[in-house]
């Protein structure tokens, strides 16, 4: 079998899970090495999507709806290289963040099989496999959120499971009434099918699996201590990454299957609305450091989903769009803060935002990074996440709802004020008396947070390149 | 009122026990009682599918749900493999806390 960049993608990371589980005293070199090599692999697909549009590989030889087959577009490509990018920068920050030999040797095969369920949830083309890929994305990622092996943690791991696994199933459950009306599970099956009430209740049931995967607002209850009280390199993963997945396939399913209906756009957009002021509020009550950023992860997602209802159902054919470049800049801009809160918590001893100027020890260029990060989140020119609320307002304007450009703009309020109070306690000095303690305010390890920041600023002003790539191979429902 | 058939009776069934299951796993406090709660949803899910399988006999049953059913079963073997040594890990954890 000649040897193609989909299959890559998707084994290398599998292979080296397998590896660096085998061999845990080379679990950090092995697990270096799959991640370069899928993000070789993404390059190379990359390529070949830029030359011709959406490349589809059936595995194994075996055509759908009996096989198993991968395509990658345009969307597709983005998240993968934005996984791999993200990834990549995370392992580097791995190793020096996990300095527990144990943490070390569990992290690299629960990442690496987190990788393989990331880039497969991109790939696949049957919902079935979805429903498997979603199931290792949360089996790897309970892992990673208790790999700090605090009480607090493995508690928080547990619910999280029981929220994860729960939505899983009712994303199966969906599955099987699709099945059973159209026999068929693919994508181009559901995309063929035609419109029926009962093809839309199995709709809705995965639809509300994926927003407890995904933690839109109501069901967000497991997502802040989950994402707190992880590792700093497993919170980055666990935030940047893994609620993207679910988001992902729910921008997949929406375009794929007869869904949207205005009613059902509108609640989407509530929920999102509801995310956006419940989670804002709720970050301004944090006390902890990393409690905030996990808050705020709520709020991203709650604008992502009022991306997607920005227009209602006629401006679904470009709300996507602004959907995806928000879910690429928080990815981006939220592992690099995760990664900083960390640094910060790593040189501080503590994460308690009220004491965070309090301390003797400045690791400036962690807050530096931070407040780069905050910049792509808040939303403020130049950065992508400026780009991505951008055209979620413009189409909300152009469509005349204006009631979501009010609650973006509350939202960026909210984010403003509850970032402000991070950024008091890094710009004050005077509350510290007494000699400042020896520390030159930077660290090799601020170097891989450092990029990812100033990618998620910098990737602004390549916006126009960004999004005439998310569409090729659009729409979706075409096979080339 | 629609004609009772097999396909009909085992679909509402499955429905049913996933309904109860996740009446479980939203209410129950007992950490193990979730996990079975969660269980039952799996069973509940995977009788969709066995019922889509269906064929009136004598035509043979269709396979690929079955495989369907098989793949599931073993990804919740693992998450209940998983769930549990979270359990005990949690418990060992809060017995240490408490001694």
């Amino acid at each position: 079998m000649m040897l193609d960049p989909l299959t890559l993608v998707l084994f290398a990371p599998l292979f080296g899970a397998v590896a660096a589980f085998v061999f845990p005293r080379a679990a950090a070199a092995v697990g270096l090495g799959a991640v370069l090599v899928t993000c070789g692999a993404v390059l190379w697909l990359a390529q070949q999507v830029l030359a011709a549009g959406a490349v589809t590989v059936a595995l194994g030889g075996w055509e759908p709806p009996l096989g198993i087959a991968l395509r990658a577009d345009g969307l597709a490509v983005a998240m993968l290289a934005m996984t791999a990018v993200v990834g990549l920068l995370v392992s580097a920050s791995a190793l020096d963040a996990l300095r527990e030999a144990r943490q070390q040797q569990y992290f690299w095969p629960l990442w690496l099989l987190l990788l393989t369920g990331m880039n497969g949830v991109y790939l696949g083309t049957d919902v079935f496999n979805l429903y498997v890929m979603i199931e290792v994305i949360a089996l790897a990622a309970v892992g990673l959120t208790v790999l700090s092996g605090t009480r607090e943690a493995v508690r928080a791991g547990l619910e999280y499971m029981y929220a994860s696994i729960l939505g899983a199933l009712l994303f199966l459950l969906g599955v099987g009434f699709v099945y059973l009306q159209l026999g068929r599970l693919d994508f181009e099956g559901l995309n063929s099918a035609e419109p029926s009430g009962a093809l839309s209740a199995a709709l809705a049931l995965m639809v509300i699996g994926l927003l407890l995967k995904t933690a839109l607002f109501p069901l967000h209850f497991w997502l802040p201590a989950a994402h707190a009280n992880a590792t700093a390199p497993a919170s980055a993963l666990l935030s940047g990454l893994v609620v993207k997945a679910a988001l992902y396939i729910f921008l997949r399913l929406s375009t794929y299957m007869p869904l949207p209906d205005e009613i059902l756009i509108t609640l989407i957009g509530t929920l999102g609305a509801g995310a956006v002021l419940w989670g804002g509020v709720q970050a301004l009550r944090a006390e902890r450091l990393k409690l905030l950023v996990a808050w705020s992860t709520v709020v991203q997602i709650g604008l992502i989903f009022i991306a997607f209802a920005r227009a209602g159902q006629i401006g679904l054919t470009e709300s996507w769009k602004a959907a995806a470049l928000l879910i690429l800049a928080h990815g981006v801009a939220k592992a690099a803060m995760f990664l900083a809160a960390g640094r910060i918590k790593d040189e501080v001893g503590h994460d308690v935002i009220r004491d965070l100027d309090r301390s003797s020890i400045r690791p400036t260029l962690a807050q530096f990074t931070f407040a780069l990060a905050a910049i792509s989140i808040i939303g403020l020119p130049p950065s992508l996440g400026f780009i991505g609320k951008w055209s979620l307002m413009e189409g909300a304007m152009a469509a005349g709802y204006w009631h979501w450009v009010a609650v973006t703009m509350i939202g960026t309020l909210l984010s403003v004020a509850y970032f402000s109070r991070v950024f008091a306690g890094f710009l004050r000095f005077d509350r510290m008396r007494g000699e400042l303690a020896e520390h030159k305010g930077w660290a090799v390890a601020d170097i891989a947070p450092l990029t990812l920041a100033l990618a998620a600023i910098s990737l602004g002003l390549m916006a126009t390149p960004i999004l005439s790539f998310l569409e090729l191979g659009y729409p979706f429902g075409a096979t080339p | 009122m629609p004609e009772l058939t097999p396909a009909l009776i085992y679909g509402v069934t499955g429905i049913a026990v996933f309904a109860i299951g996740l009446v479980g796993a939203l209410c129950a406090q007992d950490r193990l009682r979730r996990v079975l709660a969660l269980k039952l949803c799996s069973v509940g899910a995977g009788f969709i599918l066995v019922v889509a399988a269906w064929r009136d006999p004598p035509d043979a049953p269709d396979p690929v749900p079955h495989a369907l059913v098989i793949t599931g079963i073993v990804v919740m073997v693992s998450a209940t493999a998983v769930a549990l040594a979270l359990i005990r890990r949690l418990q060992s954890l809060e017995a240490e806390d408490d001694a």
